[in-house]
């Protein structure tokens, strides 16, 4: 018997792979483009690497599921040197979801410190921003920024794929003379 | 022991509470409610959920053998009332959070650390008549202890390494094998039931849609269903269909993405890729079928806010066509994969005793011979004429928990396909009756069954609700689950149980 995992590999081979086949003619939303700019960006600037800290500090779990998206092959971050990492030691982006609680709030702070300058803060999705549709509630302090200072705002509940990828290029632009 | 008295005799000492639909709902006095609880020590009801309200405590029970679902409430001005939790272990961290949060003390309750309270809020007993003063300082959590030579404690959390949401795990361990682990949530509590209250219906539906993101279909539904049965709104028959379609798809989204994820958790990465590539197949169809990739606010009180075309439907058959083919592909693959099994089979077993005990469901209950299923019982339609079966399997290990999923997905999938062919022609939408009431629905999360409870002014503002998530009997087995496993097996087992915190927190 020819083992499975053979023949999806082969499946694979033979026909390429996952990562937005559909797009890879220029198309009107400039989705290759984009990507084209963003690897480019990160290799001039980051040496072609931008590691990215998830940190969760209230979200309903909606946006982790479209970060998970964005790692997932269609996407696929890391062929433009983006990647996640386990550890805020390691990296250059705290990319923070959700309303901030009261119950993460220190949590959020300490993750802030011990990661290394120079770093940004990306707020992802409406709550991020202000707190969204549970802004005033006696367990939320408010958005990311009431907490630690923000670079960027990714907005959308959660924001497509599309648009983080979109808002990545965004911080690489605005970070221009920020790195050496 | 009574005989055999059925829950519905048992309740009909206490006083019927008008206008609770379309399950009673009775008052007990402090002597019934004892009553109660000893009696739940020896019944094999099954406690659904629990919650507080200022001066009340609430149960929501189902009899098995009957199929009757009632609540039952205990005023309690005095703040006090027998502890459920002894009779049901499940029952013990909702009511230290309905401590927490209202302020109601259980009494004979053995475990009275605080559960979301981590002395952070701006006072205690947010929700309570009279908010007490603050903390003054964010409490010590006292972890259980182990003791034993060379035992060594592993904290993990609140931030965890990958990108999932943020909870606090203690092992105690010996060598590599965990000789116990205890979980401390509540960081992501949000404080939902405060803001849902006095809130205007569709704001409301926002909001409870948003108490666990993966789940945004369910609880919308079971929102609106009980908004539904709250007013006597009877919603047009396509409406129901198109719900069932949108839980079908979030129940495959999120099936197939978890197994991708426990493979992955084994060190075998294709599969995540794989199951990356079909999940983005759905969301993407989700997008173009109803305007949003989870399809977050697309269920509301009184049906749905899109209406699905002929040429929608059409497209979405042609895609589950080689959706199927590649999932299938995906399990062949699973099977044959010796590697792997050696790491799902046998790891993180969940006894079915346990399972009952709590009455987890979901994944986790039918991997240990536990079937309930919300869609078939209470039931809600069009589930009873789709001809739905509920896969179940005995070993309770992280391998069956994969299965479970495997065989709920073909089920979603076949689901699907007859709803897409047999669906009700006809509005999708029809408005709510202004009527107050309260009302009570269970629905069928891709992780169990969520229940959400509310009670509503005539105006439609919401005045209470309660949303509950399945993670609340699962959270604790997991605990007994890693048990005697290796610490390295804990993110299969967590992946495999895959527990909602923000759902449980609120």
């Amino acid at each position: 018997m020819i083992p499975p995992i053979s023949k999806i590999l082969f499946h694979h081979l033979v026909n390429g792979p996952h990562t937005m086949s559909d797009r890879l003619v220029p198309d009107p939303d400039g989705t290759e483009e984009l990507a084209r700019t963003l690897g480019e960006m990160v290799r001039e600037k980051l040496g072609r690497s931008l590691s990215i800290r998830e940190v969760d500090a209230g979200s309903c779990n909606g946006c982790e599921l479209e970060i998970h998206a964005v790692n997932s092959p269609v996407y696929d971050l890391e062929r433009f040197g983006i990647r996640f990492v386990a550890s805020p030691r390691h990296a250059d982006v705290l990319l923070v979801t959700g309303p901030v609680t009261a119950n993460m709030a220190e949590a959020l702070q300490r993750t802030y410190d011990a990661t290394p300058a120079p770093k940004w803060v990306v707020a992802m999705g409406d709550c991020a921003k202000d707190g969204g549709c549970f802004a005033g509630s006696y367990a939320v302090v408010g958005g990311v920024s009431a907490v630690v200072p923000v670079d960027l705002h990714i907005p959308g509940c959660p924001p497509s794929p599309r648009q983080i990828l979109t808002s990545l290029l965004a911080l690489l632009d605005s970070v221009d003379h920020a790195k050496p | 022991m009574m005989g055999n008295v059925t829950l519905l005799e048992f309740l009909s000492f206490g006083q019927p509470v008008e206008g609770h639909r379309p399950y009673p709902r009775f008052q007990l006095d402090k002597r019934a409610w004892q009553a109660l609880v000893e009696r739940l020590l020896a019944a094999d009801w099954v406690l659904m959920a629990e919650w507080g309200e200022p001066d009340e405590v609430h149960l929501a029970l189902r009899d098995e053998e009957t199929g009757d679902v009632a609540v039952a409430s205990h005023p309690c001005p005095e703040h006090r009332f027998f502890a459920v939790g002894h009779a049901r272990p499940g029952a013990i961290r909702l009511e230290r959070a309905i401590h927490d949060l209202w302020g109601l003390v259980p009494m004979g309750l053995e475990d009275r650390r605080p559960w979301l309270d981590h002395g952070r809020w701006p006072y205690r007993h947010p929700l309570a008549r009279h908010r007490a003063a603050r903390a003054e300082a964010p409490y010590h959590y006292a972890f259980l202890a182990a003791e034993g030579e060379g035992l060594h404690q592993i904290p993990v959390g609140p931030v965890h390494a990958g990108v999932i949401e943020p909870g606090h795990f203690r092992f105690h361990a010996q060598g590599e094998a965990v000789v116990r682990l205890e979980e401390r949530l509540g960081y992501v509590h949000k404080g939902i039931e405060g803001l849902l209250r006095g809130t205007p219906m569709d704001q409301a539906a926002r909001i409870v849609g948003r108490v666990s993101g993966d789940s945004t279909v369910a609880y919308a539904l079971a929102f609106a269903r009980a908004a539904e049965a709250a007013t006597g709104c009877e919603v047009p028959p396509r409406a129901h269909w198109l719900r069932a379609l949108m839980a079908e798809m979030e129940r495959i989204a999120n099936h197939v993405f978890d197994i991708g994820a426990i493979c992955n958790d084994a060190a075998f990465t294709i599969m995540l890729s794989h199951m990356g590539v079909l999940r983005e197949k759905i969301l993407r169809a989700n997008h173009a079928m109803f305007g949003h990739r989870l399809l977050m606010d697309v269920v509301v009180p009184g049906g749905v806010t899109r209406d699905l075309s002929d040429a929608g439907a059409e497209a979405l058959r042609h895609m589950l066509y080689g959706f199927r083919k590649a999932f299938e592909r995906a399990f062949t693959l699973y099977e044959n994969t010796p590697s792997l099994s050696d790491r799902t089979l046998g790891t993180g077993i969940a006894h079915s005793s346990l399972v009952n005990r709590f009455g987890a469901g979901g994944f986790v209950g039918r991997a240990s011979l536990r079937s309930h299923d919300a869609r078939l019982a209470p039931g809600y339609p069009p589930y009873g004429k789709l001809g739905l079966t509920v896969p179940t399997f005995s070993e309770g290990d992280v391998n069956a928990r994969v299965m479970v999923r495997f065989a709920e997905v073909r089920e979603s999938l076949r689901m699907i396909a007859e709803i897409l062919s047999d669906m009700p022609e006809g509005a999708p939408r029809t408005p709510l009756p202004q009527v107050a009431g309260e009302g009570l629905s269970m629905v069928e999360s891709f992780r169990g069954e969520v229940l959400v409870w509310l009670r509503l002014a005539e105006n439609g503002t919401v005045l209470a609700c309660h949303p509950h998530d399945p993670s609340w009997f699962q959270w604790p087995l997991l605990e007994a689950a890693i048990e005697g496993n290796i610490v390295a097996d804990f993110p299969i087992c967590n992946k495999s149980f895959n527990c909602s915190y923000s759902g449980h927190d609120l």
